[in-house]
Parts: C-alpha cells; sequence; structure tokens
C-alpha cells in the first residue's frame, strides 16, 4: 500500500511497519471469523450431542483471545509509533504525549474502549475454558458458545461501524490531544476495570443461558456460577470506585458522584449483579429462587450491553447522536434486540422447566436476601428510569428536559435505609423458617441501641439532624450485626479462637463487603450533610474560614509542566478554635497547592484541586479565575470522612475476592450433580 | 386457601408492589425535572417564572462583565435570534467563554434576567451540548452535532455539583 514514511516522534526501538494498522484489521476479522465457527460449532454441537462438534468450543475460545491481542498490539504500536494516518491515533494523541499516555489512550475514546471489551471478553473466555475442565462437556461448551456469540457481535459492530484502524489520508502531521482530563493515572486503571466487570457479566449470562438451553439447573449450577459472578462484581466494585475518587480528584471540584448518565450506566449493572449475588446464594443453598436468578443473570448483562452502548455512542446526551452517525445506533438497537428479546423468549419458553425444590416462608433468611433484592431492583428501576426518561421525552417530542441529583437522592436514600435494615439482621436469621418473635428478640436491643448511638453520632456534628440520625443509625445496625453474626457461629464453639480461624472464607467475604456498605453509608452521610463548601474572591494574603479552618491564599505563580503550562496556587489551611459543623480536628497547618493547567495541543483548560487527605476529612481547595488586581476566584472545602466512602469500595471488593476464592467453589462438583446436569443438558 | 386463590393473591401482591413503585418513582421523577428552553422561548415569555429551568446558547462575545470584587459574573446567552441576560455568583467552568455553548440552571426574576445558581460548560473546546447544538441547527446557525460524536457526555459536568 503506502511506502514506510517516517513517522513523527516514533521510538527507534519499536518494529513498527506502516503496515501494522491491516494486520489489525485482518486479525479483528479473522476474530470474528472464529467466533462464529465457535459459537456455530459449540451450539450446534450441544444441540444434537456431536462430541467433535462440541470441542471446538476451547480451541475457538483461545484463538478469540490471540487474534484480539494480536490487534490491541497493533493499536498499541500505532500510538507508540505515532502513526496518524490512522484515524483514530490522529483524533486522541499527539508526539508531545508522555509515552504512558500513548499506551492508555488505546482506550480513551469509542473505537478503543470497544476494542478493550472484545479484548476482555475473550479473556474472560479464556479464564471460563481453563476452568470449566469438571463441568460437563455439554454444558462449558454451550457456555463458550454463548459467550462466542457475543463476542461476534462485538466484533461485527467494532468492523463494521468503529474500526479503529481506519486510515486517512494525506496523514496529520500532528495529532489532536488526548482530552486533558483522560491524562491521568486514573484513567490507566477505571476503563479496564469496569469493562472488565462489564464484560464479567457475560459469564453469568452465558451461565444462565446454557441451563435454559439445557432446561435444567439446580445448586450445582449456582454454585459454578457465583464465583465468576462474584468475580465479575469484584471489578465492577473497584471499577466504580476508582471512577468516583478519579472524578474527585481529576475534575478539580471535589465531586465525587453526579448522578450523570455515564455513572449511572456502570452503576446499574452493579446494583443487578449485587442482586444476583445473593440470590444466587439462596439458589445455591435452598435450591430455590431459580427463574428469578437467572432473570437477574439475563438483566444484568443487558444493563451492561446498554451501558456500554449508550453511553459510547452518545445517546444518551442527546438522541440527535442518532441521527450523527445512524449506522451505530440501528446496530446498537439491533445487538441490543436479539441479545435481550432472543434471552428473553428463550427464558418464557424454558423457565417452567425450573422448579424450585425449596419451600419458601417469609420469615427467613431466604426472605431477607428476597427483600434485599427487591430493594436493589427497585433501585436499579430508579436508576434507569432517571437516565432513560429525559431521552424518552425528547424522543417523544415532550420537550428537552434533565433529571438532577435531586431525583436520585431522594428515591436512593430511603432505599439504601431498607437495604440496610434486611443486611443487617438477614444473615442472623435461619434458612427455612425462623419464628417471627424470635426474630424480633434479635432487634429488641440492636434496634434502640442502633439508633442512640446513631443519634448521639449525629449530635457530634450538630447539622441535618434528621438525615445524619438516620445514615449512622443504619450504618451501626449494619455494623452491630455483623459483628454479632460472628458471635453467633461462635457461640457453641469450644474454642473461640480456634473457630475463628476456621471460619469459611467465603462467610468472612461476606461480613467483609457489608461491613464496607456500613461503611460506605458513614462516608456518604458525613460527606453529604456535614461537608461544607465556599466560592470566595481571595487577594494575596486575604482568608476565609470553613469548617473549623483558615484558609489563606498565599501565592500563585506560574509553572511549566511536560506539555502543558500554568499557574500554582500556595493556600494555607490552618485550623480554628470555633465554627463550622462536623469533627475538628488539631491537624497543624498544612498547605494546599491546586492548579490551573493549559494544555498545549488542544488549549484545554484544566482545575487541579490542591487535596489534602485525611482519614476523618479531606481539605481542598480549586482555583476559579484571576479577578481585579493579584485576586482569585476559589473554592474552598472541608469534606468530613469523604475517604470512607471508598474505603467503603475497597472492603467490598475485597469480600468480593475472599467469596470468590471459598474453597467449596474449587472442591470438584459431586459426581451425582455433574451427572444430573450432563442429562439434563440434552433436552428432552 | 386453595393453591389456585393463594397463586392469585400472590400475583396480585406482586402486580401492587410493582404499580405502587412506579407510582412512587414517577412522581419522583416528575418533581425533578429540569426543562431546557432556548432564549427565544425565554423573551416569548414562555418560562414560568417560579421554577427552576435551564437556559442554553452561546455567550455574547463582549458581554461578560466580571465584578472585580466579588464573585458577580454578568453575560449574555443567545441562540442566534434572541439574547437572554444571565447573572451570576460563583467560579465558572474551566471552558465558560465568549462563543462557548453553556447551560445555565436557574430562574427568571422579575426583570427578565436569568438568575443562574449553575453553569455548566464541556471539557472540551469542541463541544457543544447538544441541546444548544439542536437550537442552534434550528435557526441555520452553526455546528450541527457535537464535532466528537463520541466525546464522552460524562464530562458535561457542573463545576458545582453535589451530590
Amino acid at each position: 500500500m503506502n511506502d514506510a514514511t517516517p513517522l513523527p516522534g516514533g521510538p527507534s526501538w519499536l518494529l513498527y511497519d506502516s503496515l501494522t494498522p491491516e494486520v489489525g484489521t485482518l486479525a479483528l476479522a479473522a476474530a470474528l471469523v472464529l467466533a462464529l465457527i465457535g459459537a456455530t460449532l459449540s451450539l450446534a454441537g450441544a444441540a444434537t450431542g456431536r462430541m467433535a462438534w462440541l470441542r471446538v468450543a476451547r480451541p475457538t475460545s483461545h484463538g478469540q483471545c490471540a487474534l484480539l491481542v494480536i490487534a490491541w498490539a497493533a493499536l498499541s504500536a500505532a500510538f507508540v509509533a505515532n502513526d496518524f494516518s490512522v484515524l483514530y491515533v490522529a483524533n486522541n494523541s499527539n508526539t508531545q504525549l508522555p509515552l504512558i499516555y500513548r499506551l492508555s489512550a488505546v482506550w480513551g475514546a469509542h473505537e478503543g474502549s470497544l476494542l478493550l471489551w472484545s479484548l476482555a471478553l475473550t479473556g474472560w473466555m479464556v479464564a471460563v475454558a481453563l476452568r470449566s475442565r469438571h463441568l460437563p462437556e455439554v454444558f462449558a461448551a454451550r457456555v463458550l458458545g454463548v459467550m462466542s456469540l457475543v463476542n461476534a457481535g462485538f466484533l461485527a459492530f467494532i468492523l463494521f461501524t468503529s474500526n479503529p484502524f481506519l486510515r486517512h489520508f494525506p496523514a496529520p502531521a500532528e495529532g489532536r490531544d488526548l482530552n486533558p482530563l483522560l491524562q491521568d493515572p486514573g484513567l490507566i486503571f477505571h476503563p479496564p476495570m469496569l469493562y472488565m466487570g462489564y464484560v464479567g457479566m457475560s459469564v453469568a449470562f452465558a451461565f444462565a443461558i446454557a441451563a435454559l438451553l439445557g432446561g435444567r439447573l439446580d445448586a450445582a449450577w449456582a454454585r459454578w456460577t457465583r464465583p465468576w459472578t462474584l468475580a465479575a462484581w469484584v471489578f465492577l466494585t473497584l471499577g466504580i470506585t476508582l471512577g468516583s475518587w478519579w472524578a474527585y480528584y481529576e475534575l478539580g471540584w471535589g465531586g465525587w458522584w453526579f448522578w450523570d448518565p455515564v455513572e449511572n450506566a456502570s452503576f446499574m449493572p452493579w446494583l443487578i449483579a449485587t442482586a444476583l449475588v445473593h440470590s444466587l446464594a439462596v439458589t445455591e443453598q435452598r435450591d430455590s429462587f431459580k427463574r428469578w436468578t437467572v432473570l437477574l443473570a439475563i438483566c444484568g448483562f443487558a444493563l451492561s450491553l446498554l451501558g456500554t452502548f449508550l453511553v459510547r455512542s452518545g445517546v444518551l446526551t442527546s438522541v440527535h447522536a442518532f441521527a450523527a452517525d445512524p449506522t451505530r445506533g440501528v446496530f446498537i438497537l439491533g445487538v441490543l434486540a436479539l441479545a435481550v428479546g432472543a434471552s428473553l423468549v428463550l427464558y418464557s419458553v424454558r423457565a417452567p422447566l425450573l422448579v424450585d425444590r425449596g419451600s419458601f416462608a417469609p420469615i427467613s433468611r431466604e426472605g431477607f436476601l428476597l427483600a434485599n433484592n427487591v430493594v436493589l431492583v427497585v433501585s436499579a428501576a430508579a436508576v434507569l428510569l432517571g437516565t432513560l426518561y429525559p431521552l424518552a421525552m425528547d424522543a417523544f417530542g415532550l420537550g428537552k428536559i434533565s433529571v438532577g441529583p435531586p431525583y436520585f437522592n431522594a428515591v436512593f436514600a430511603p432505599l439504601m435505609l431498607l437495604l440496610a435494615l434486611a443486611l443487617g439482621i438477614g444473615p442472623r436469621v435461619r434458612w427455612k423458617g425462623q419464628e417471627a418473635r424470635e426474630v424480633g428478640l434479635l432487634m429488641r436491643w440492636s434496634l434502640p441501641l442502633s439508633v442512640l448511638a446513631g443519634t448521639l453520632a449525629a449530635l457530634f456534628g450538630g447539622v441535618h439532624l434528621l438525615a445524619t440520625t438516620a445514615g449512622f443509625s443504619a450504618a451501626f445496625w449494619v455494623l452491630g450485626h455483623t459483628a454479632l453474626t460472628v458471635r453467633d457461629r461462635l457461640r457453641y464453639a469450644r474454642s473461640s479462637s480456634t473457630a475463628l480461624r476456621r471460619l469459611p472464607v467465603g462467610f468472612v467475604g461476606m461480613l467483609l463487603a457489608h461491613v464496607g456498605f456500613a461503611v460506605c453509608i458513614i462516608g456518604v452521610t458525613a460527606v453529604s450533610q456535614w461537608g461544607v463548601e465556599r466560592d470566595i474572591r481571595l487577594a494575596m494574603g486575604e482568608s476565609t474560614e470553613l469548617g473549623g479552618f483558615r484558609f489563606t491564599l498565599q501565592s500563585v505563580r506560574e509553572i511549566d509542566g511536560p506539555n502543558y503550562s500554568g499557574v500554582r496556587g500556595s493556600v494555607l489551611v490552618e485550623p480554628v478554635g470555633v465554627g463550622g459543623a462536623g469533627p475538628r480536628d488539631a491537624t497543624a497547618s498544612l498547605t494546599l497547592y491546586p492548579e490551573k493547567r493549559v494544555y498545549q495541543a488542544g488549549g484545554a483548560a484544566m482545575t487541579e484541586a490542591g487535596i489534602a487527605a485525611g482519614i476523618t476529612r479531606d481539605l481542598l481547595a480549586s482555583l476559579g479565575e484571576p479577578r481585579g488586581d493579584s485576586a482569585w476566584t476559589l473554592r474552598v472545602q472541608v469534606k468530613p470522612f469523604q475517604r470512607w466512602i471508598w474505603f467503603g469500595g475497597l472492603f467490598m471488593a475485597l469480600g468480593g475476592i475472599l467469596a470468590a476464592s471459598d474453597r467449596r467453589y474449587r472442591l470438584r462438583v459431586r459426581a451425582a450433580d455433574g451427572e444430573a446436569l450432563a442429562a439434563g443438558a440434552r433436552p428432552a | 386457601m386453595t393453591p389456585r386463590q393463594r397463586r392469585f393473591l400472590g400475583a396480585f401482591a406482586v402486580l401492587a408492589g410493582v404499580a405502587t413503585a412506579a407510582a412512587v418513582l414517577l412522581s419522583a421523577v416528575s418533581e425533578n425535572l429540569l426543562f431546557f428552553y432556548t432564549p427565544s422561548q425565554v423573551a416569548a415569555g414562555e418560562v414560568p417564572a417560579d421554577r427552576t429551568v435551564r437556559v442554553g446558547g452561546l455567550v455574547v462575545s463582549g458581554s461578560i462583565e466580571r465584578n472585580p470584587d466579588s464573585l458577580a459574573v454578568r453575560f449574555q446567552v443567545t441562540d442566534m435570534a434572541r439574547v437572554v441576560p444571565v447573572s451570576y455568583e460563583g467560579i465558572l467552568p474551566d471552558l465558560f467563554r465568549e462563543g462557548q455553548g453553556i447551560i445555565a440552571q436557574g430562574r427568571i426574576d422579575a426583570n427578565g434576567v436569568f438568575q443562574a445558581t449553575e453553569v455548566l460548560a464541556k471539557h472540551d473546546e469542541n463541544y457543544m451540548p447538544p441541546e444548544v447544538a439542536a437550537t442552534l441547527a434550528m435557526k441555520g446557525e452553526g455546528p450541527l452535532a457535537p464535532v466528537h460524536p463520541d466525546a464522552r457526555p460524562a464530562d458535561a459536568r457542573p463545576t458545582g455539583a453535589q451530590p
């Protein structure tokens, strides 16, 4: 095609050929063919019982992964070599961009992030292929077949509407820039984590579809599905937590959750995945809730698809994005309709075969888990409604509207209180059923004590008593009952230290995740109710008092970064004796260095907040703009217990990791279960 | 109760629960809707006086007046047909500048000045809020769509959003 043209600024060690992007396209095309072959043969083989066909499931999975790694390497190389004849590279990178951000720019926009999606999916496929040796062959082939089919849909979407290797000639001498917001370490980890989570939901989905195809689902199935669902849930949790943290320090204004469509798109699958993890517990322990579990698995994946597609196609901010690129929009709707429609049709045909064996008593552990599920699903529905409502109104020409954070906050606070109520006591109630009187006894002291402790904590801050009392009471309720759950376990043990060490890892994981939820509630309550902020104009040497601290603007000096220039302010913060809400601490004075940057390539301005992080409070200062002579506008903030929100997320993720690594998931499937499933795998 | 009756009762309970939840959610949504208006609509008096709304358009060149002694800012937004004066007290987003497409949230006062409590602009110099783009497209002015169809909508965040 074109001769090897010298590329601006590409390192000499890189073995980069001008045809490398074409290799990438070819690898994607080959992966698509392989995915279609794998899906067809393994699903047809499972339906007809041809073992030779079934056996292609694993090799085609490995093959797809290898081809996507090649495509990924090709795109990364194009970024490193600054090959601006590749449109995607030209739009998202330039020669000044540091190498690490050129590598992370691969997933900085639409095309590359879809490639990451597909790569992550094949990664999960390889993991399933390697770890499914103990599963009945027919079942494993069905799971991998369904995943191949999903991957085929994605690869077709990439190749036909969003090929990252698309060329444009003549190549510009210099690229645009990666959005400066994305030039941050947070971006290196946040999207891949989130995508691993989104895509991980496809494993649970594939297990559910495989069970429906086989018409058989039992406790063994739940035991196979649960660690995969937990793994996806852990990735989602970490991705969302990282995203919140990134927004907090990188967007420059100290917000940690905005209820904007992109966040909601990741939050909905998380809510459903959380419900699914708990529903699977009932299916595993009580051989019950089967249809509900399968439906959740389908919904979780559908919301992952919806989230990715809507966000990445720009549909959410405006239906006009459809007009901007109709092919993408139509493709999106097609894939969604096909995946969800086909799954639901299959569900409606096969679900009657899934008969629950256990009886159901409302006052039992499964009863509380059902309550948890209902609350989580309603929460997800509320987020979906708030996210799609403006879209629907606009589409029907009923005016342009937006649904603001007040809606989400108003709906979420009571729902999370209900969730905390069920979550605290649920693990202490017996499976199968318990007397209402006994459950009442469990609450006799803990309920008033939690409310008392919550009230005391709320009085400590002295403002917004109702909201803070509710939040802290819920947190203490969960923490207290989690501790009592451990005591229940140890009650009949001869030696409590031995019993502590012998607690199942999965049980410890559950406790840790529940503690994480409580920690998160404390953080959210404290920050949203006690957090204070002020926008103010300060001349050099002037100060303002806020939340028990005095902020003094000392200087604003010019700075030079690698690919930006700007100013750095110096704000002295000293604790003062009186005033303000929330807990005060006696930290010695410290200095914040907020920055205002202008990136050379795009000319985009960026606010970098100066942040002093602490266990009990964060202090922030952000620079606005110069005003008058030597004065600046500033926003200063005091945010009590800000870190607890993310600590909570980390605890939940850690709990999930422990739960997924429980011994019982690694044990070989009991022979009886395996045979039952193998028998049921072929429809009668 | 026969199993049949129990099934009916169960289905009824589920239906009642779903209906209640839907009603509560829908009423919560409708209480928190923010309607978007163009400067032409504002000038025509279509905006209810006591309701928080959003107005979007381009910042008129030369209209920005910053008070040197406080945070107060006055500027005008236009949809190329009519102009609305906006008054705001606070920190403006990084990309607020003349000719930039912005969205202001607030109320219209008795003098026809839009008292903004929040001003939004996108962290991308080529971005235009979709509502603004649509408004301008109807007037036959300016770019028809965001230059980047894939521009992350995540970044169109208010500077002062607090959950």
